[in-house]
């Protein structure tokens, strides 16, 4: 059924059709809205959202529901998510299934979601909606891709995500049975010799006469650092996603990504009907980076844009991807409203549309 | 000359003839002198003879403690440092039926998880939280920790812990004890057989009441940490009940009257 929706609500609902049962957060604009949807629409469904004190203890109480085998998230906005990031390593490397929703202010928090601020040897999936309909796909890809790698998987959004309503239906994807969760503490194996434990240091547990015949079953921190190492290069080969338009013979190609992309999809189309060489290129995963897709679609280029509101973050992944084949460019900047929550004024479609002319100007591009 | 510390378990004397069942290994490195082994027993005999032993979950924090958590046959939870109430929140949530508890030291309850064990014992989460105070840092070699009591001296409070200086103690199990979501707080001690045996009983009584759904329950357990305090090992016990046990009182705090 489709229905006129707020993107929290959309997104919150779209979790709780994909099996998530629990999730914490910690109220912070422009995140709030999916808190509360999810207070409203968990306890129904017979799942739990704490109110959680502190982004601290809304990532701690989500990482005790993951180890139980719930499918549970957490989420905020940048700067909320900067205080949970020593936990972000900390369960990638205990391998557990996160899901995590960043409602940013701006786009200002790509290193944030690819590089992470926690420390250690670990990646997210990143995936970032261009519009609702993508999102509610995507929040289901993000339970279901999370359980598959148990590894944390974080939808990218933005206030525009959050609070736009949009005509939208909230379908189940069925990806198939999820994976059995034989590493889940249910408290059942006590006493029998084969408890579990979930740690990030990976360790099996310690009997007399384990198995490297020093009292340890498990197979040592390098080892298992390694392993989730290894694991998370399989994620790169197999999991980047992304949108390319127009690239074959475009001269100029555009890259964006999240709600912004839409913007700049639309002018990048209102250019080609007039006849422009101008392509579009999306990551839809920001991490893995869709490399090989990327490099691609600008292979033929005289220059590349990319339009991003920030700084420019993600114009260094496009310059890993285009390896020197082609000028890279950044045509964005910071941008933001007044209270720095919200949208500012560079995301216009007729400032975008200038933005692309001027780069099609400077390539010598003939209309 | 002293004698040495941190050294291995044969250069220990064996006190009784048998491990808990819900033991793994003997193994561990943990210090001879060291009170953490016994109070975890004591941990580990409660959960069996309250029958929990298929219904248990642990949260285990960051400390010499951590040593336990691959060896303790019950599943657990390894947190980082100072989250364990909130994990073990998370874990309770999901598993309702299940008894829950953490294992923590000071510095991980005391310091840098503070807020996380206040808010979940003002939420009422009927969680236990088992906290084994020695006053000290003792993992990272002996540093003051927020349970440090005045006098005492430590790697970074080498003239002894001053509250010009230093700032006070907190007593945490005081602190628990008056907000409304804690039902059962104790404070005991593994410095003694009859501290062993009482504070063993407060473990049994905040298991219980967690299983009878009141809220949420504390038992601090004071022990020692010769290694950590630089007095010969013997004095452990001794040191423990003159120092720490003076300022962080034994005793039941909280719901002893209900029962």
């Amino acid at each position: 059924m489709t229905e006129l929706m707020e993107g929290s609500e959309a997104m919150a609902s779209a979790a709780i059709s994909a099996g998530c049962r629990f999730f914490a957060g910690y109220p912070m604009t422009p995140f709030t809205e999916l808190l509360e949807h999810f207070a409203k629409r968990l306890p129904p469904a017979g799942g739990v959202c704490v109110n959680a004190e502190s982004e601290l203890e809304a990532v701690g109480m989500a990482w005790g529901a993951l180890a139980t085998g719930a499918r549970a998230a957490t989420g905020s906005t940048g700067q909320g998510l900067s205080l949970m990031q020593e936990s972000f390593s900390e369960i990638t490397l205990a391998e557990l299934p996160l899901v995590i929703f960043n409602m940013a202010r701006g786009q200002g928090d790509y290193f944030q979601s690819t590089r992470g601020g926690g420390h250690g040897d670990y990646r997210h999936v990143v995936l970032a909606p261009i519009d609702l309909a993508e999102a509610v796909e995507l929040v289901q890809l993000a339970f279901h891709l999370a359980d598959v790698w148990r590894n944390p998987v974080l939808i990218h959004g933005d206030y525009l995500l959050a609070h736009l309503a949009e005509s939208v239906s909230v379908e189940p994807i069925d990806f198939g049975p999820p994976p059995a969760k034989g590493w889940a503490v249910d408290g059942e194996l006590g006493g029998t010799g084969l408890s579990r434990l979930v740690s990030p240091l990976g360790l099996g547990k310690h009997r007399t006469g384990g198995s490297d015949g020093g009292g340890s079953d498990g197979p040592g921190i390098e080892a298992h650092l390694q392993a989730v190492a290894a694991k998370l290069e399989r994620i790169t080969m197999a999991e980047a996603r992304c949108e390319t338009r127009y690239c074959d013979d475009a001269s100029v190609v555009i890259a964006a990504f999240g709600v912004p992309a839409k913007f700049v999809r639309y002018v990048v189309e209102q250019l080609r009907a007039e006849g422009q060489s101008v392509g579009f290129v999306r990551p839809i995963t920001l991490w893995p980076f869709p490399t090989e897709a990327v490099a691609a679609a600008c292979a033929g280029a005289r220059t590349v844009a990319v339009f991003e509101i920030n700084a420019g973050q993600m114009i260094d992944d496009v310059r890993l991807a285009v390896l020197g084949q082609a000028p890279v460019v950044g045509i964005g900047g910071i941008s933001t409203d007044h209270s720095g929550f919200g949208v500012g004024a560079l995301l216009d479609v007729e400032l975008i549309r200038s933005r692309i002319e001027a780069v099609l100007s400077a390539a010598e591009v003939p209309a | 000359m002293t004698e040495p510390v941190g050294g291995r378990l044969s250069d220990a004397r064996l006190v009784a003839p048998d491990k808990p069942d819900l033991l793994l290994t003997t193994e561990h490195n943990l210090c001879p002198g060291c009170g953490e082994p016994l109070a975890i027993r004591i941990l580990l005999e409660a959960i069996a003879e309250l029958g929990q032993v298929t219904n248990t979950v642990g949260v285990a924090g960051i400390g010499c403690y951590t040593a336990f958590s691959a060896s303790l046959d019950v599943d657990l939870v390894q947190a980082l440092h100072g989250r364990a109430p909130s994990v073990a929140t998370g874990v309770k949530r999901m598993l309702p039926d299940r008894l829950v508890f953490t294992l923590q030291g000071d510095g991980d309850m005391v310091n840098e998880g503070l807020q996380e064990v206040l808010h979940t014992a003002a939420r009422g989460e009927r969680v236990t939280c088992i906290l084994l105070n020695n006053g000290v840092f003792g993992e990272t070699g002996g540093h003051m920790t927020a349970a440090t009591v005045l006098g005492q001296r430590t790697k970074n409070t080498l003239e002894g812990r001053n509250s010009e200086y230093h700032g006070f103690p907190i007593r945490v199990a005081d602190l628990i004890a008056q907000l409304d979501g804690a039902v059962y707080v104790a404070r005991g001690s593994v410095h003694a057989a009859g501290a062993v045996a009482r504070t063993k009983k407060m473990i049994l009584r905040a298991f219980e009441s967690q299983l009878a759904g009141a809220g949420f329950s504390l038992v601090e357990i004071l022990t020692m940490c010769p290694t950590g305090w630089f007095i010969p090992t013997v004095e452990g016990p001794e040191y423990l009940d003159g120092t720490l046990g003076q300022v962080h009182t034994m005793g039941e705090l909280k719901g002893r009257a209900e029962r």
